[in-house]
């Protein structure tokens, strides 16, 4: 399907699509400002209502299209068997049938996937922490000094690659030759073998493969914790640090009893938003093996069971038990926002 | 305990030329409370952040007892400063606050409680022990940031405007119980303002800065009864010493048709190039033609007193603006009984007893 739709890009292709483009945004437009019109011809306190429903309403519309729809449909399949097309277009007759839990059964029964939750695990607990470390290190550490700007551009540039670009980028880190005797062209193999060591395959055994993938997703995230909390430590007003030091207070103990506590609330928005993005992060995994080689994550096999194997009811188990997951961060994040407002 | 001393201590901020502490000479007695003021940019709390450590000395050295501290770091000079916004720790309760430095310094902890409770007795602060710095007001925020400072017992209290974020009674009303608690602890104390009134009222001594410059240092009466330059006459006292630039006469000064006496190198060449100060309170006022001629602009009723600013009917008397170089108008208290009529013409001469002169080019004291 790839390959076919790069053949039909011609110029006309591009032109008509362009067209596309520019009417439909020329539709919205149109539609927005009708909408506005349509609500500053009621005046006083109808108006007001009017103007609300018109501005939220759309807003309502396509999020219950586009976000809570598509939720209870996945929601439904969890509970049916079926191939993907007949859940979804096949006949009536061929649709799928009603199996009640019997794909969240599978969640344990089916070889591989306690692995994938043991995995998941594994990425869920270390991303955020060692990320957020190292970010937590590197802006302490860079914080005022000479060149701090370039020393952040080098630590944030991750967060603009692609986690598939990143992916391969690492895949040349870590390229493994099994050919004995031969060059190893991967960079740490290279070093390793350099060493008078017997080079390693990062990536192809399991379970150490798993440990070599999150290392790409701090490499990612870093940056990002980095950024954050190198501004939430800038935000401490300086007053609060010279007190601290004429209250005879240096170097870790700094840290540990004025600085960290200052961006406490910064600390937790980081870890929780990593950990998001890392329950979410199926790319890493399909970029490397595709979690064919006892790799795979809860959002990697989600599209794994979804799409390949043709299970979108036990597909759709996974991803309800990946928002359950998320769920409670999210309200822990919720009420620390309570907390500090 | 202990003395203090600014021994041609200076601070040059890098890529300026000028420092913006020059050659600072100020001796702190034990237990003395020094207040440091000038208008702003003078270089006051930067000398005060050269005491604490938190500024760099590019020069001079600077005493504590009989320690050089210059180039200590603060933990190891034993001074607390009590900072303009407070700056207390957010995360942190009040007592928590106030024995953060014991808890860092490895007091035991019901030791820390004790002094803790002691400090907070003292200021009131018992009943706001375990709140957060953002339940509290203005006024007790300051008094816990004066509490920190107390339970350290240090050699040296340093307070870098500590009442400026607090309403004008607020700041009467503290002002006074500061300079109480001073006087009771016995703690040698620096303290930085910008407002005239809270040095008169607060110091032991003044030292008036100017351009990182130190102007005069001396105790709130010698600064108003003899300021040693034009600066320090117009700077302190409110309202502000009248500045006259009078016009030569045969054997002085010229003030209307009064002869201000000068010494004799002075009144050589006719008195010419002098400044007349005289206090608005030393003025006598009169209808008869008797001294120099004003025109009443203004009458500031204040009750009991009366402030009348005027302008002098002679171009040739020009009033010098003190510190800021404004034009400005002659003021003279009266009784406010007793208050001339706006538009009418009086006459003031200097009572001669309290008549200061000074040299209109150096601006010195005569």
């Amino acid at each position: 399907m790839f390959a076919t739709s790069v053949a039909t890009i011609t110029a006309a292709g591009t032109a008509s699509k362009l067209g596309t483009m520019v009417l439909g945004l020329a539709v919205f437009a149109v539609v927005f400002v009708g909408i506005l019109l349509f609500a500053s011809l009621f005046k006083g306190r109808v108006g007001e209502k009017v103007q609300a429903v018109a501005f939220v309403g759309p807003t309502l519309l396509f999020i219950s299209i586009a976000l809570i729809y598509p939720a209870i449909l996945t929601i439904r399949r969890a509970f049916y068997d079926g191939k993907f097309f007949d859940l979804n277009f096949g006949s009536l007759r061929s649709r799928g049938k009603f199996v009640g839990f019997e794909n969240f059964q599978l969640l344990w029964t089916t070889p591989g996937l306690p692995e994938v939750f043991r995995n998941t695990v594994f990425w869920v607990v270390l991303v955020p922490f060692l990320a957020t470390a190292f970010g937590l290190l590197y802006a302490t550490l860079i914080d005022r000094a000479r060149g701090e700007a370039a020393a952040k551009a080098l630590i944030f540039l991750p967060m603009a690659i692609s986690m598939v670009g990143a992916t391969l980028i690492w895949k040349f880190v870590y390229f493994y030759n099994g050919d004995p005797g031969s060059n190893q062209t991967g960079l740490l193999n290279a070093i390793i073998t350099k060493l008078g060591m017997d080079p390693v395959d990062f990536v192809g055994n399991a379970p150490g493969n798993t440990f070599a993938l999150i290392a790409i997703m701090i490499w990612i995230q870093a940056g990002f914790a980095m950024t954050v909390l190198s501004a939430a430590i800038k935000a401490i007003p300086d007053e609060i640090i010279e007190a601290a030091k004429l209250d005879g207070v240096s170097g870790l103990k700094m840290f540990r009893f004025v600085t960290l506590p200052s961006i406490r609330s910064s600390v937790i928005v980081v870890l929780t938003t990593i950990a998001i993005a890392t329950l979410k992060a199926f790319d890493i995994v399909q970029a490397s093996s595709g979690g064919k080689l006892g790799d795979s994550v809860l959002a990697n096999e989600f599209y794994n069971r979804s799409f390949v194997t043709q299970q979108p009811g036990l597909g759709a188990a996974i991803a309800i038990v990946i928002f359950l997951l998320v769920m409670p961060i999210i309200v822990f994040n919720v009420i620390q926002f309570r907390k500090d407002a | 305990m202990a003395t203090v001393r600014f021994d041609e201590a200076t601070r040059v901020y890098p890529g300026n030329d000028t420092p913006s502490v020059n050659k600072l000479n100020i001796d702190v007695q034990d237990g003395e409370f020094l207040v440091l003021v000038g208008p702003s940019g003078c270089g006051k709390s930067t000398s005060l952040r050269m005491l604490a450590g938190l500024e760099e000395v590019n020069d001079g050295k600077i005493w504590i007892g009989d320690r050089d501290v210059t180039d200590l770091s603060p933990k190891d000079r034993d001074v607390a400063m009590v900072f303009q916004n407070y700056a207390l720790y957010p995360h942190m309760s009040v007592a928590d606050n106030m024995g953060f430095a014991l808890k860092i310094a490895g007091v035991d902890k019901s030791e820390i409680r004790k002094r803790v409770e002691e400090a907070a007795n003292i200021l009131d602060l018992t009943a706001y022990l375990e709140r957060k710095p953002k339940a509290l007001s203005g006024g007790q925020r300051q008094r816990v940031a004066m509490g920190r400072a107390i339970v350290r017992s240090p050699q040296v209290f340093l307070m870098d405007e500590p009442l400026s974020n607090l309403d004008a009674k607020l700041r009467v009303q503290t002002r006074t119980q500061i300079a109480s608690l001073q006087r009771r602890l016995g703690v040698t104390t620096v303290y930085v303002t910008h407002d005239q009134v809270e040095a008169m009222t607060m110091g032991d001594r003044i030292a008036l800065l100017k351009d990182g410059i130190l102007q005069q240092c001396a105790t709130p009466r010698e600064m108003y009864d003899s300021p040693a330059n034009l600066f320090v006459a117009g700077f302190i006292g409110s309202p502000a010493m009248n500045l006259v630039a009078v016009p030569a006469g045969p054997d002085g000064a010229r003030f209307g048709s009064h002869t201000v006496p000068l010494p004799r190198e002075r009144s050589e060449h006719g008195g010419k190039g002098v400044v007349v100060g005289v206090r608005p309170e030393d003025v006598e006022v009169t209808t008869n033609p008797d001294g120099l001629e004003l025109t009443v602009d203004v009458i500031e009723e204040l009750g009991a007193d009366a402030y009348v600013y005027g302008t002098p009917t002679d171009p040739e008397v020009t009033l010098e603006g003190g510190d800021d170089n404004l034009a400005k108008p002659f003021i003279a208290r009266v009784d406010g009984r007793n208050v001339p009529a706006k538009g009418s013409k009086i006459f003031v001469y200097p009572k001669s007893e309290h008549l200061h002169v000074f040299d209109q080019a150096s601006g010195k004291r005569i």
